[in-house]
């Protein structure tokens, strides 16, 4: 960023005076473009969230450190108790604990709207006459970009650790496919959010509210068959289950149909439900 | 292209708006014709902010109508869009991003390709004198030149319409000149220009009519002289030598112009209205017998003027209370509308 400030130093300030010529060659109005095309709004916009990283580098910092904390931490506190060895517990626990860290860091999506609304940016975006969706679709985009750098992360970790997928690269590949996909999806959920609550700590605590029980209460950390019955249950029907299922399976060379099944449908119902109420939202503000 | 400068930009009836309790409008009405800059003027929390994002689509009035260049805003907010800009009172740009990124990021939503929205970019930068800074972000900008990004961003696509809302509020009295010098450009070229402020010399200055507005309804509209004169035609300002005198002045004025005078807080200026009801003669001719009566009481006159009632005037007149408002009430606003 020292690029950024150097022109600001050393040089003395030169007054403006605003000049008619050349504010007349500005305003003389020029042939009007066409409208963008829904994609290349969208695009447009995820191009923002490229620039807003290149410029705010420290916000890779939660698809970074955090992940590498949390396999860190969970693998050596549970590796001994719950399987023979830290080792032998990754080998179940990492498709697991990506997942976790993954669909929590989707939560950043609804703060970073609530942000930039904040700021007062949106009411430039939502006077211009683009596709409505496209400011939306084009962040969380941008957001994909940051899910797919944590997995890598996450699973370089793990290889460093000791984990040895049995379905290779093409597997580890399809499971991070999976990963992504439902967060994109998932993702949706927190863009509602950050449109209706007021600031970004509401958000903040709602996301953890929602995410803290979504990400425990399922087969992340534990098999759920020594579970009492009623939390079996909630464990079976969370999607997040369903998603760690059919993680495990792909990275592990297999393919679990029913949980596949189930997360495309949880995907399906995430962007029609909450993309839907947060189009009506973003409308309606 | 379809520049019209003729007829009425916006053209809206009775709306309304609430924030829960708040009532932000209560039955707006506003005619702004085209072509020219048109005031809106009120203190903090009188529902201009409202009133300008209800006009530019980013929020539904709850009721009454409103069109902007025939176009309803609520029915056909997309068709509104391609005609309107608008400058808010927060930053409109995002504060990340340097100025040539921003301005580019805006080029491509409107349809421009990369190369012709990077040239539109540097055309405007050069413009708006922010060519030094345009590989800095905007956040290290200062307050004018944020403005100054600000209005570059709104008029990408000259815009048919623009909005201005509050767009001097906080900046120093030279970057005030400049963002005048820039309306003043716009207005020229054929935009409309909607602009709201509390700063009552600003709407005199740049409008050529202006709706008094409080309490989420206009109160007054005209132009800037139909509304002075519809308060008292003028007012004598004066001055003194000696301070000790003013007491004096005072009596010899009220005794020639039988108006209340109104001593300043500077303990030699004083003022008096003249050319009201209740006289014979013309402001100018009150205010010559006034100066007359001043000189053979052997009083010292170092500065005499006779103007117009400034706005502040005229809005004290029309409301009955001053042109301020509360930190709260604004609060509530600025909440509100968002």
């Amino acid at each position: 960023m020292s690029s950024d400030t150097a022109t600001s130093t050393g040089r003395a300030p030169t007054v403006y005076v605003p000049s008619s010529e050349a504010l007349a060659t500005v305003l003389a109005p020029g042939a009007r473009p066409t409208r963008p095309s829904p994609l290349s709004a969208s695009l447009t916009f995820s191009w923002r969230a490229l620039l807003k990283i290149k410029h705010v580098p420290e916000q890779l910092f939660d698809v970074t450190a955090f992940p590498i904390i949390m396999v860190l931490m969970f693998t050596y506190l549970f590796g001994g108790a719950l399987a023979d060895s830290p080792r032998d517990y990754l080998q179940f626990f990492l498709p697991g604990i990506m997942v976790t860290s993954v669909v929590m860091i989707t939560m950043y999506t609804g703060i970073g709207l609530n942000t930039d609304i904040e700021k007062g940016v949106f009411d430039r975006f939502r006077t211009l006459p683009v596709w409505r969706p496209a400011a939306l679709v084009g962040m969380i985009v941008g957001d994909v970009l940051r899910y797919v750098l944590a997995a890598l992360v996450i699973l370089t970790v793990g290889l460093v650790l000791g984990f040895r997928p049995d379905g290779g690269v093409l597997g580890v590949l399809a499971g991070i496919g999976l990963l992504v996909v439902f967060s994109f999806a998932f993702s949706w959920v927190w863009t509602f959010f950050g449109l209706i609550l007021r600031s970004e700590k509401s958000v903040m605590g709602v996301s953890m509210m929602v995410l803290f029980p979504l990400t425990f209460l399922s087969n992340v950390f534990v098999d759920p068959s020594t579970m009492p019955g009623w939390l079996q249950a909630f464990v079976k029907a969370n999607p997040i289950t369903h998603l760690v299922s059919s993680v495990r399976a792909a990275m592990a060379g297999t393919t679990d149909a029913s949980a596949m099944m189930w997360i495309m449908l949880w995907s399906v119902v995430f962007v029609v439900v909450f993309g839907t109420l947060t189009m009506y939202r973003y409308n309606r503000r | 292209m379809s520049r019209r400068t003729t007829g009425l930009a916006i053209e809206a009836v009775g709306l309304t708006r609430s924030f829960g309790e708040t009532r932000a409008l209560a039955g707006l009405d506003l005619q702004v014709p085209a072509g020219a800059v048109y005031g809106v003027l009120g203190p903090n929390g009188a529902g201009k902010t409202t009133a300008v994002r209800v006009l530019a689509t980013l929020l539904r009035p709850d009721g009454g109508q409103a069109r902007v260049f025939g176009h309803d805003v609520v029915a056909e907010a997309d068709a509104v869009r391609a005609r309107v800009s608008l400058t808010g009172q927060y930053a409109s740009v995002d504060e990340d991003l340097t100025g040539t990124e921003n301005l580019i990021l805006l080029g491509r939503l409107l349809g421009l390709r990369k190369p012709a929205a990077q040239q539109r970019a540097e055309q405007l930068l050069a413009a708006f004198g922010l060519t030094e800074a345009a590989g800095r972000q905007v956040k290290k900008y200062s307050g004018g030149m944020r403005r100054r990004i600000d209005i570059a961003a709104s008029i990408l696509n000259t815009p048919d319409l623009l909005f201005l809302d509050e767009p001097t509020t906080g900046l120093d009295p030279r970057s005030r000149n400049q963002v005048w010098e820039i309306i003043r450009a716009v207005v020229s070229h054929g935009t409309t220009v909607l602009l709201t402020t509390q700063y009552l010399d600003e709407a005199d200055k740049l409008a050529s009519r202006i709706a008094v507005v409080d309490h989420g309804r206009v109160i007054a509209e005209g132009t800037p002289g139909e509304l002075k004169s519809s308060v008292g035609s003028g007012t004598v300002h004066l001055r003194l030598r000696d301070a000790g005198q003013r007491p004096e002045a005072e009596r010899v004025l009220v005794a020639a112009l039988s108006v209340p005078v109104q001593l300043e807080a500077d303990p030699v200026a004083m003022t008096a209205r003249v050319g009201g009801d209740g006289s014979d003669l013309d402001a100018a001719a009150q205010a010559a017998r006034a100066l007359g009566e001043l000189s053979r009481a052997g009083i010292v006159v170092d500065d005499f003027s006779l103007g117009q009632p400034s706005l502040d005037e005229v809005f004290l007149a029309l409301t009955d209370h001053p042109a301020v408002a509360t930190e709260d009430e604004r609060d509530d606003e600025l909440e509100a509308a968002r």
